[in-house]
């Protein structure tokens, strides 16, 4: 691999915000680097929104340091600040033409005129609104609207630009188009990106790092794919994706392998590579299994490494995939299986005995 | 053609619109008619004629009077907008609990007649008024101030007081309706707080100052009681004329020329206001 060295541009330490008696951020600590799209995702309320605009410089922290570029920013105003953002509500200037609005920071940098229009239509041209320019505001549709807010923080040429539920107000097919676009936009660039989302796909997909954060803290901060595949503990696993809890037992560790009991699938063994650092055996009670990583073995399905018995309860059917759930003996809940629909084979119904297929290197420990 | 819905509105709003149009369309009719007929003593000559308007727009003493006027309601609603603002901007930005309250205190000066707001500021600025028999006891002064009472400052500083309630609330509301976010976004593109109030919050702030104006600015030119009783001979405005000419002078016909001459001069101004305000605030929609 030749990968440059990541290069810090934003670092948090020691993070806090109080509101009154009530904690918002309870001690964030991260490094942000260079060029990456970086997503701040967790439930409502979380504090998200707080940590960005505190980086923005809306708020101010209570306790803790955020140095952008190498300078500590302590005191330094918004309007000093190397970041531009994108508002939820695009926040675009009802007064103003478009072209106005991309360029009004670049009048407040006492550009030339004729300089202030170039780099307003390249912007423009940019984020697809070539030749818009001279539209008023209220003549634009939700993704135009999001578009220019897009387009009058990146003409800024900003070292990071902060983007809260960018897309939250757009429907869905929408939504999923710029969120390929505004993946591609960061990358060409190379522009430290960092998103506000509540949305678990929103940040898988476009997402360099994902900081998952619950209650003020940041729970997990890591790759998407190390996210999904090793989230640390049931709150972010949840959160991110499905994902089946069974109860487990540890029953001891024997040459580099953890022995676990899972009463609903049987007794393995682990290598260690696949615990956690840290785990403590006694405080194991649970072990996860995404629903893609259990399979319903059908006549001529590749062997897995184990099988288990199951009762096909229900079905959902989404086209491309069906969704079962599948009662397991010595397990209350039923879990969920994802089955890819291939041509020629037909949906088990509900009732059936059914062979689940497993493997052990798909066991998800929790801290 | 009217669809169904559409009439049965019209048919619920036709009594008040039928009475508003009689309350307001009827007088203004009859000062029209008036204003082209001629009084001659007792009797009116119904002829019509624009002798009236040339009187009016000729003799020294109606212009005088008129700028006059004009020049006094300017200046109130200059002043009177002017300090409005600052108060409407910390009532709308800073003040966080309570602006129902803070709102409420500001009518209080309704609760009492105007005549006796007016009466009391004769009270303040008077010969021995309540100001220089201060500045007196405090050795400020030897004789009392004359230019305090019985002129122009004394009608400006008397219908800015009374008008400042009419002015805080238009703006007050345009204030309140600017999305904070619009800020933020002002200054994170790099506006410190001065360039950001010229760029964002006044422009969008202009319908209310607009409003603000021409709720001092109508009514002002035509108040009679204020330089009446505070304004002396040098305070006296257009409207103290029309009331002589409808009442001691006996010329209604006069007196309605000089009333719709100064509505239109009124009128015309207020729509250059209003456009220039327009102009400064683009195109809000
Ligand atoms: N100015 C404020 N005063 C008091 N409490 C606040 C203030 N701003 C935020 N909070 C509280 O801080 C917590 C975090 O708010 P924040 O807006 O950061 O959440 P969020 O993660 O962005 O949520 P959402 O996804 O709903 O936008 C919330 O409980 C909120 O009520
Ligand atoms: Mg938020």
């Amino acid at each position: 691999m030749t990968t440059p060295l990541p290069k810090p541009i934003i670092d948090l330490t020691g993070i806090t915000k109080s509101f009154g008696t009530f904690q918002a951020l309870k001690g964030i600590n991260a490094t942000i680097n260079e060029g990456e799209f970086f997503s701040l995702l967790g439930p409502s309320g979380c504090g998200k929104t707080t940590l960005l605009r505190m980086i923005a410089g809306f708020e101010s922290p209570t306790d803790g340091t955020i140095v952008i570029a190498g300078q500590d920013m302590a005191g330094v105003p918004a309007n000093r600040r190397p970041t531009n953002m994108v508002f939820q509500s695009y926040a675009i200037f009802p007064h103003l033409s478009v072209a106005d609005n991309v360029g009004y920071g670049l009048k407040t940098r006492k550009l030339p005129k004729a300089e202030i229009a170039r780099e307003v239509d390249q912007a423009l041209q940019m984020v697809d609104l070539g030749g818009l320019g001279s539209r008023a505001a209220h003549e634009l549709s939700g993704g135009q609207r999001q578009r220019v807010a897009l387009a009058r923080a990146l003409v800024m040429k900003p070292k990071v630009v902060l983007l809260d539920e960018p897309l939250s107000a757009l429907d869905k097919k929408l939504r999923d188009q710029m969120q390929v676009e505004l993946r591609q936009l960061q990358q060409r660039l190379g522009i430290t990106f960092i998103l506000v989302t509540h949305d678990q796909e929103e940040a898988l997909t476009m997402s360099d790092r994902i900081a998952v954060m619950f209650d003020g803290r940041i729970a997990q901060l890591a790759t998407p794919e190390e996210l999904y595949r090793r989230p640390v503990d049931r709150r972010v696993a949840s959160f991110i994706g499905v994902m089946n809890f069974l109860d487990a037992r540890a029953t001891g560790r024997m040459n580099g392998h953890l022995a676990l009991d899972i009463p609903a699938l049987g007794s393995i063994e682990l290598p260690s590579a696949q615990v956690p650092e840290g785990l403590e055996l006694r405080n194991l009670e649970t072990i996860g299994i995404r629903p893609e990583m259990l399979t319903i073995l059908f006549e001529g399905s590749e062997q897995t490494e184990h099988v288990a018995r199951g009762e096909v309860t229900g079905t959902a059917y989404y086209g491309d995939m069906t969704y079962y759930s599948v009662r397991l003996p010595g397990h209350s809940e039923d879990v969920t299986i994802s089955m890819r629909n291939t041509a020629g084979r037909s949906i088990v119904p509900p009732g059936s005995e059914v062979p689940v297929g497993w493997g052990a290197d798909s066991i998800v420990l929790f801290q | 053609m009217l669809t169904g819905e559409r009439r049965q509105g019209l048919a619920l709003i036709s009594p008040t619109l039928l009475y508003s149009l009689l309350m307001l369309a009827a007088p203004l009719i009859m000062v029209l008619t008036f204003s082209f007929w001629t009084q001659n003593y007792l009797e009116l000559d119904t002829t019509l004629t624009l002798d009236n308007y040339r009187e009016a727009w000729s003799k020294p003493i109606y212009s005088t009077l008129i700028f006059r006027s004009l020049k006094i309601s300017l200046i109130v609603t200059l002043v009177t907008v002017v300090l409005a603002f600052p108060i409407a901007y910390y009532l709308s930005f800073h003040v966080k609990q309570r602006k129902a309250l803070w709102l409420f205190l500001i009518t209080v000066p309704f609760w009492t007649s105007y005549l006796l707001r007016v009466f009391l500021w004769k009270v303040i600025l008077g010969y021995n008024g309540v100001l220089n028999t201060a500045l007196k006891g405090l050795g400020i002064i030897e004789e009392p101030l004359t230019f305090l009472l019985y002129n122009a400052n004394a009608v400006v500083l008397t219908l800015a007081h009374a008008w400042a309630p009419f002015a805080i609330l238009p703006i007050f509301v345009a204030l309140e309706k600017i999305d904070r976010s619009l800020l933020e976004a002002a200054e994170d593109l790099g506006d410190g707080p001065v360039r950001r109030f010229f760029r964002i919050t006044l422009p969008l702030a202009m319908p209310g100052v607009v409003a603000s104006t021409l709720i001092v600015l109508i009514p002002t030119v035509g108040d009679f009681i204020t330089p009446k009783l505070v304004g002396g001979t040098d305070g006296l405005m257009i409207a103290n004329m029309i009331q002589i000419q409808f009442g001691k002078a006996n010329n209604a016909p006069l007196g309605a020329a000089l009333a719709l001459s100064s509505m239109l001069i009124v009128a015309s101004i207020s729509a250059v206001i209003f456009l220039l305000g327009k102009r400064f605030g683009g195109k809000v929609q």
